[in-house]
């Protein structure tokens, strides 16, 4: 049984995959309160099919590139509950999970973009072709400096209508996907590693000021 | 006391990854990872640095921890974690693991105050604590007197900082004189050769009218800027700054107000033992004198060894521990990590 999760947007998103299909599927409310419904979600995912965490066999997790304090939530829980359980944990780029939900549901038929919201008026972004690989990215960019007539699949398409005008397919990646992007293995499997794809905003400190 | 639960703490609320394991009031594992290193070239800690840094040490600091312990997580009787106050997205990388601990072994998860949690510490060191007893935490963080009734539900807060913490002051004296990041350790050093009445910096709300109102409140940044000015006063007259001796005055200065006030509530409040915690609490010169003004007194002070004063998981452990020996209620999956948690909310 393979538990998934993806806390790299706003919200929260759980799953359970049995090896054929996802059984069982849980999203937040709560938009950025990733620390408090994680746990109760995974609770809440084992509750729904009666399973123990015994039962668990392997762990996915959304890698990003997503807000950095929401995806630390995921990855720890990830890497905690592969070490304590002594399972492995596979680690997915978040918008891949969105690539292969958009060719998977039709969304898209040729090479198209997935974009999503990097905050500070910026997008995270890369580009797939019609199978779903991705052929560049991820990035993070200013979306004026990288508009795109291609399909684009993701928040980012819905936040910057004028850089890239043609969205479509699925908003935000959901942990149904994940599970099947990993059991399917249809997508690069990684280590639980975040992708920051940003430098930590911090200053060197400064000479003391004058207090005379 | 085989039978004292086993408990694993995680503590994340600042740069140290810890992670401790106590049975009951016995100490079996501190594993401490540190970014201070990666902080010091800004000259304070960084969240986003310290966030990251929590990431990458959690899963092998709780290897390390139960190596050390000779336990498997399997063997625990329960998970405690600092659930704040603290850093924002620090505590929540501690607190998202421990919740993940909890939920893979099946046992309880107790997200605790940081604060309570120094209290309890000086249990693995110096056995049951005296309730009631005052608290003075000092560190780069905090800067408290509290009243303990019970470690585990009672914690009184009579007075704070109202500015900087002590140990920030240290910090910033200590760059003032061109000593490394943190300056807690390199001031101690420095006063140790230096004269500790040469300068007569000032002593924060200790004069009558400010005794009124914050009778058990501190406050150093006026002495930091004393310091800054006396300073800058040498280095423009061409002086050589003695760095001994203003280290070992501003020392003096710092030790004197935490003490007077301490040993002050704890005559107001009838309490014998005063227990001193937190990583100011490994300065040399504090120590000393706080024992020797409590002994005239004829109160005793407890300090923990400087290791265990500083942050660190066993503190979160052995209050997790007691915790579960008074039978206190662990906290829901759903706990919060509250950067501004108040002292007297023990368990969250
Ligand atoms: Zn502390």
């Amino acid at each position: 049984m393979l538990l998934a999760f993806d806390t790299a947007t706003p919200l929260v998103t759980v799953a359970l995959h049995d090896g054929s299909d996802v059984v069982a599927e849980r999203l937040s409310v709560r938009p950025m309160k990733h620390g408090e419904q994680l746990a109760p979600l995974i609770e809440a995912v084992l509750a729904d099919t009666g399973l123990v965490r015994q039962d668990l066999t392997a762990v996915a997790v959304g890698v990003g590139p997503g807000p950095f304090t929401g995806l630390r939530v995921g990855l720890v829980t990830a890497r905690t509950l592969g070490h304590a359980l002594e399972i492995p944990v596979y680690g997915v780029c978040s918008l891949d999970v969105l690539a292969v939900e958009a060719v998977d549901s039709g969304a898209v038929t040729g090479d198209f973009l997935v974009a999503t919201d990097a905050r500070r008026k910026e997008v995270y972004l890369a580009s797939y072709d019609e199978a779903g690989a991705r052929l560049s990215g991820p990035v993070v960019a200013r979306p004026d400096t990288v508009a795109s007539e291609a399909p684009t699949v993701g928040e980012g398409a819905v936040l910057y209508p004028a850089a890239f005008p043609h969205a479509v397919g699925p908003v935000r990646p959901s942990a149904g996907w994940l599970a099947r992007v990993v059991a399917e293995e249809r997508a690069e499997l990684l280590d639980p590693d975040p992708l920051y794809l940003r430098r930590p905003d911090v200053e060197a400190a400064r000479a003391p000021k004058s207090v005379l | 006391m085989t039978d004292a639960p086993l408990v694993l703490g995680i503590e994340t609320s600042c740069d140290e990854t810890g992670v401790g394991i106590v049975r009951g009031h016995t100490l079996l594992a501190d594993a401490v990872a540190s970014s201070v290193d990666e902080h010091a070239r800004f000259g304070g800690v960084v969240p986003e640095v310290a966030s990251r840094a929590h990431l990458e040490a959690m899963v092998p600091t709780i290897e390390r921890a139960c190596e050390t312990a000779g336990v498997a997580l399997t063997d625990l009787d329960g998970i405690a974690v600092t659930s704040g106050p603290g850093l924002a997205g620090a505590l929540l990388v501690g607190v998202a693991s421990a919740k993940a601990l909890s939920i893979a072994l099946g046992k309880p998860l107790y997200g605790v105050n940081h604060l309570a949690a120094h209290v309890a510490v000086d249990q693995l060191e110096h056995g049951p604590l005296p309730e009631p007893c005052l608290a003075m935490l000092v560190s780069g963080g905090h800067s408290s007197l509290l009243l303990v009734e019970d470690v585990t539900t009672g914690v009184d807060p009579l007075g704070a900082t109202i500015d900087d913490a002590a140990g920030e002051a240290f910090d910033k004296v200590a760059r003032l004189l061109g000593l490394p990041f943190p300056g807690g350790p390199h001031i101690d050093r420095a006063a140790a050769s230096g004269n500790a009445v040469a300068i007569d910096f000032p002593r924060g709300l200790t004069s009558r009218r400010d005794l009124e109102r914050h009778r058990f409140d501190f406050s150093f940044s006026g002495l930091k800027t004393a310091v800054a000015r006396w300073v800058e006063t040498q280095q423009r007259a061409g002086a050589t700054i003695d760095v001994a001796d203003v280290a070992a005055s501003f020392q003096e200065a710092v030790c004197d107000v935490l003490t007077r006030k301490a040993l002050d509530a704890a005559a107001t409040h009838g309490v014998e033992d005063i227990l001193i915690g937190g990583g100011v609490a490994a300065n040399s010169r504090l120590r000393a004198m706080a024992v020797e003004r409590a002994a005239a007194k004829g109160l005793r002070v407890r300090v923990p060894r400087p290791g265990l004063c500083t942050d660190n998981g066993a503190m979160v452990a052995a209050l997790g521990a007691e915790l579960m020996q008074r039978g206190r209620a662990p906290s829901a999956l759903d706990l919060p990590a509250d950067s501004s948690q108040p002292v007297t909310t023990v368990v969250a």
